[in-house]
């Protein structure tokens, strides 16, 4: 009983919101004696509410019912007037019986006059209402009720109708989208309305989606004077229409060619600007991978192959943070970037007393041992968590993506990595920079035994920084587990390519890990559609192998003896 | 305590462990020959896949020598051998191919033995010269080296997995059926490939012995204790290290030539970097610096891996990566150098 009654009130307030009527005083009437037997009635005139709209007046039931009964032909054409003739009437149930007919929903009684609309058609029996008055009908079934039929070319037609009539209803983004569906779609009995939907039209947005629409139209039509408002226009539909034309022996070919040319050379451009940011997010994903290995490899010229396995921590960090906060993706994510840098950053504490610093001094050694502990780490991951890909969910506003123009959409999860990347470059440059850690951190680079004979104490800050690179590579799991799946061998597939970009960037430099990282990913992404996506890795591969080959150093040489 | 004293002060040690390395891989092929002709009914009798599998194992042992005698003496640690190894296994394969059902047109080439098996060797030499020329000349060393030689052996993983490579993609080259004329599947072929990989890793072993024992052998341990002091004495080490380079990648390769016709496929994974780290592995356990050492890392690491992938599949990578650790902090020199100092110990004490 509560239901209905916040059901009731609900109700009460849409209709509030509309132009009082008739019927918004039956709503209020009924709120205030509380009739409750009368929420199936309610509900029909919501949905009535949401139908219509409030600006058409009603026609009479007769009127109704002759352009109803004008549909029930079994000839397509005449069936095609009739719905014109509905859409041009003002008849206030318009819409709806144009869509149930496109649905194949709109019947008429077998033995009588009546017509209904079936509200779900799924069953042997429909539940069914009247088509005029939308009042419950009861159910009917194939024996009783007649679907109209409609044909292919009549669907075409009733989308279009359907679409011009949303038009002029609705809000502005039901508008804008009826608008968008235009462009091509206006022909010579459409014009004149559009026109005139063009005129009465306030939101730009709108406005300018009818200009294109009619200017493509009146292009097609032979108009040179319209081609300037198609210029620079990205839309797919402009663009194939404008190929037509071009490549056709029309008296303006050669102007449309122009203008195409125009638009080919914009969508260039913005192409360009979409693999630069594929490139920069690829990279970016590189760079968070290899930033912490440029500390630790860095500082302590500590070769930490089980790094990608502390990428994987994180990323598992982020999957169980989600699994103990079902329903709030937002808030487990923002409690991952803490939790994987603390959870990450512990097991490289643990690795580095436990074993790294018994290897001082044999880094080739401590290779090995390291890639002993990345194998046990992913066992023990398989083991603990089972060998199968986990999906992390994204929250909402990292789904989707950002609809800059036709031609440019940024995906938000990509776009947040990168930002993130940038936060935690920030953040680690302004540590090595400012701090008292970052200070000992360079000391101990540039001249260890300098830094311990004035005071520094050497152990502690390799244990921190490799604590803080494996930190870092938490929070790269934490971001990755936003564009990938978190599997076990997830930290492997990174693992080559952060050394590179170590390797590449040169030793110990956080600028150089960043240049190299974003450089590497735009090439790639720039090779990629020439080559496909294996061959350009392999030959950023080969480039970097080569590379180092001929600038061992690396792009940014260190400075100071690190020696 | 430099490694180049401690290899001379071990040499009359070494003379003996030449011998009875020899000898153990001479008497242990026999016996598994005997064992074999063996009727099948007898309980001491070798199946086929027992004979199949200790020749994959004797390939092993073939590619731990190659690896150990750049690591072990010259001190260039790859982690991309395994490149190698399966370039010969790659060159054998599209021979084994070529006459039934050939990938591209160039392959018809090596459908030819001689040519094939020049394939094997100069496959992976090339390659190795190549890299080896470009890392050696401009001074790359040390793990700025490791981690080049993995990401080419990465890169080539990810271009072998590609169809338009003519290699089969991801699958990789399978369905051999016959060697030289005579079937792959019989018994006896199993044998006839069990020996060629034992005479292999007989004469490889023989040969990098005589190396290392050699002048040149001389060279490249100095080179690798202390390169600047050798290459001001008046050496070129980048050529050193370029033909030692090159001989240990083609070492490699007639292992993988031997390892493609037993186990009957070669694929992709081959060039897999946890591959040739594994290797490395073995090498590092059995005792670096020591070829037999090599020798023994090899066959006990794959000894094991077998029984417990068998066993308990879950347990091989906790035992592998603790393998890792526990032979890099307390075997620096392996299981050869825990036998070499219980020796000594022995003597001392008697």
């Amino acid at each position: 009983m509560t239901s209905t009654h916040t059901t009731t009130l609900r109700l009460g307030k849409k209709s509030g919101l509309r132009r009082v009527t008739g019927l918004n005083m039956v709503v209020g009437l009924n709120i205030a004696s509380r009739l409750w037997r009368c929420v199936p009635i309610m509900a029909v005139l919501l949905v009535w509410f949401a139908l219509v709209s409030p600006a058409q007046a009603e026609v009479t039931p007769q009127r109704a019912q002759a352009l109803l009964q004008a549909l029930d032909t079994n000839d397509f054409d005449a069936k095609a007037e009739a719905a014109k003739a509905i859409a041009a009437s003002d008849a206030a149930q318009k819409t709806r019986w144009l869509k149930a007919l496109l649905d194949g929903r709109l019947a008429r009684e077998r033995r009588g006059e009546r017509f209904y609309i079936i509200t779900d058609d799924s069953g042997r029996e429909w539940p069914i209402i009247d088509a005029i008055t939308f009042e419950d009908a009861g159910t009917g079934s194939r024996r009783s009720v007649d679907a109209l039929r409609i044909n292919n070319e009549l669907r075409t037609q009733l989308q279009r109708l359907i679409a011009s009539l949303s038009l002029g209803a609705g809000d502005e983004a039901t508008r804008l989208d009826a608008a968008k569906r235009l462009i091509g779609e206006v022909d010579a009995q459409s014009v004149d309305a559009v026109a005139t939907q063009l005129d009465n039209e306030e939101s730009p947005a709108v406005r300018a989606e009818l200009e294109t629409a009619l200017a493509l139209y009146r292009v097609e039509q032979g108009d040179a004077a319209a081609l300037e408002t198609l210029s620079g226009n990205l839309d797919t539909r402009v663009r194939n229409s404008l190929a037509t034309i071009a490549n056709s022996d029309a008296a303006i070919a050669a102007e449309v060619e122009k203008v195409l040319a125009g638009i080919e050379n914009k969508r260039a451009w913005y192409e360009r600007g979409q693999t630069l940011f594929f490139g920069l997010s690829a990279g970016s994903v590189l760079v968070l991978a290899a930033i912490g290995l440029a500390i630790t490899f860095g500082v302590m010229g500590v070769i930490n192959m089980a790094h990608g396995e502390l990428i994987m921590l994180g990323a598992y960090t982020t999957w169980m943070i989600q699994q103990l906060l079902p329903g709030q993706p937002g808030l487990a994510l923002l409690l991952a970037i803490p939790g994987g840098f603390l959870v990450a950053g512990a097991f490289g504490i643990l690795i580095e007393r436990s074993v790294i610093r018994f290897l001082k001094g044999r880094p080739l050694e401590t290779l090995l041992a390291t890639f002993g502990i990345s194998l046990i780490l992913q066992q023990l991951v398989r083991t603990v968590f089972s060998p199968l890909n986990r999906r992390v969910n994204s929250p909402d506003w990292l789904q989707g993506a950002w609809q800059i123009n036709e031609a440019l959409s940024l995906t938000l999860n990509r776009l947040g990595v990168l930002i993130f990347c940038l936060v935690v470059f920030a953040a680690l440059w302004a540590l090595m920079r400012y701090t008292r850690l970052g200070l000992e951190v360079r000391a101990v680079t540039q001249n260890r035994a300098m830094a311990r004979s004035m005071g520094v104490r050497a152990a502690r800050v390799d244990m921190l920084t490799f604590g803080l690179g494996a930190g870092v590579a938490g929070l790269a799991g934490v971001a990755l587990s936003q564009i990938t799946n978190v599997g076990p061998n997830l930290g492997q597939s990174y693992i080559v390519d952060s050394f590179l970009v170590v390797v590449f960037g040169g030793v110990g430099n956080l600028w150089g890990t960043l240049v190299a990282g974003m450089s590497l990913g735009v090439i790639n992404q720039v090779l990629q559609p020439w080559v496909g996506a294996v061959l350009a890795k392999v030959i950023v591969l080969v480039g970097v192998i080569l590379f180092i080959q001929k600038r061992p150093q690396g792009l940014f040489a260190p400075k100071g003896r690190t020696s | 305590m430099s490694l180049a004293t401690m290899f001379k002060r071990n040499s009359l040690l070494d003379e003996r462990s030449t011998w009875i390395t020899s000898i153990v891989l001479i008497v242990g092929m026999l016996v598994v020959v005997v064992l074999n002709a063996l009727p099948p009914e007898h309980a001491w009798h070798l199946n086929g896949s027992v004979v199949t599998l200790l020749g994959k194992y004797l390939t092993y042992m073939l590619l731990a020598l190659a690896v150990d005698l750049i690591w072990g003496y010259l001190g260039i640690l790859s982690l991309g051998h395994g490149a190698f190894f399966a370039l010969g296994g790659y060159a054998m394969g599209l021979y084994l191919t070529a006459q039934e059902a050939p990938l591209a047109a160039w392959q018809g080439v090596l459908a030819y033995f001689p040519v094939a098996a020049l394939a094997v060797v100069l496959a992976p030499g090339l390659l190795a010269l190549v890299f080896g020329w470009l890392a050696f000349r401009s001074r790359v060393t040390g793990v700025y080296f490791s981690i080049i030689t993995q990401a080419l052996t990465f890169a080539l993983m990810l271009a072998f997995n590609r169809n338009e490579m003519d290699m089969g993609g991801s699958t990789g080259l399978t369905r051999f059926d016959e060697l030289l004329g005579f079937s792959l599947s019989t018994e006896g072929m199993s044998v006839a490939l069990f020996v060629a990989s034992g005479v292999a890793v007989l004469l490889a072993f023989w040969g990098c012995k005589a190396i290392t024992r050699s002048r040149l052998g001389r060279v490249c341990m100095a080179t690798r204790d202390a390169e600047a002091r050798v290459r001001f004495i008046g050496y070129r080490v980048e050529h050193v290290k370029l033909a030692v380079f090159v001989l240990s990648a083609m070492i490699a390769g007639i292992a993988g030539a031997l390892y493609a016709p037993q186990v009957g496929i070669i694929n992709p994974s081959t060039f897999a970097p946890l591959f040739s780290i594994e290797v490395v592995v073995w090498v590092a356990l059995g005792g670096r610096a020591t070829l037999y050492g090599a020798l023994l890392g090899a066959l006990l690491v794959n000894y094991f891996k077998t029984l417990l992938t068998g066993v308990m599949p879950d347990a091989w990578l906790f035992l592998l990566g603790g393998l890792f650790v526990v032979v890099t902090m307390f075997l620096p020199q392996g299981v050869a150098g825990l036998m070499a100092h219980l020796r000594r110990r022995r003597e001392v004490a008697s």
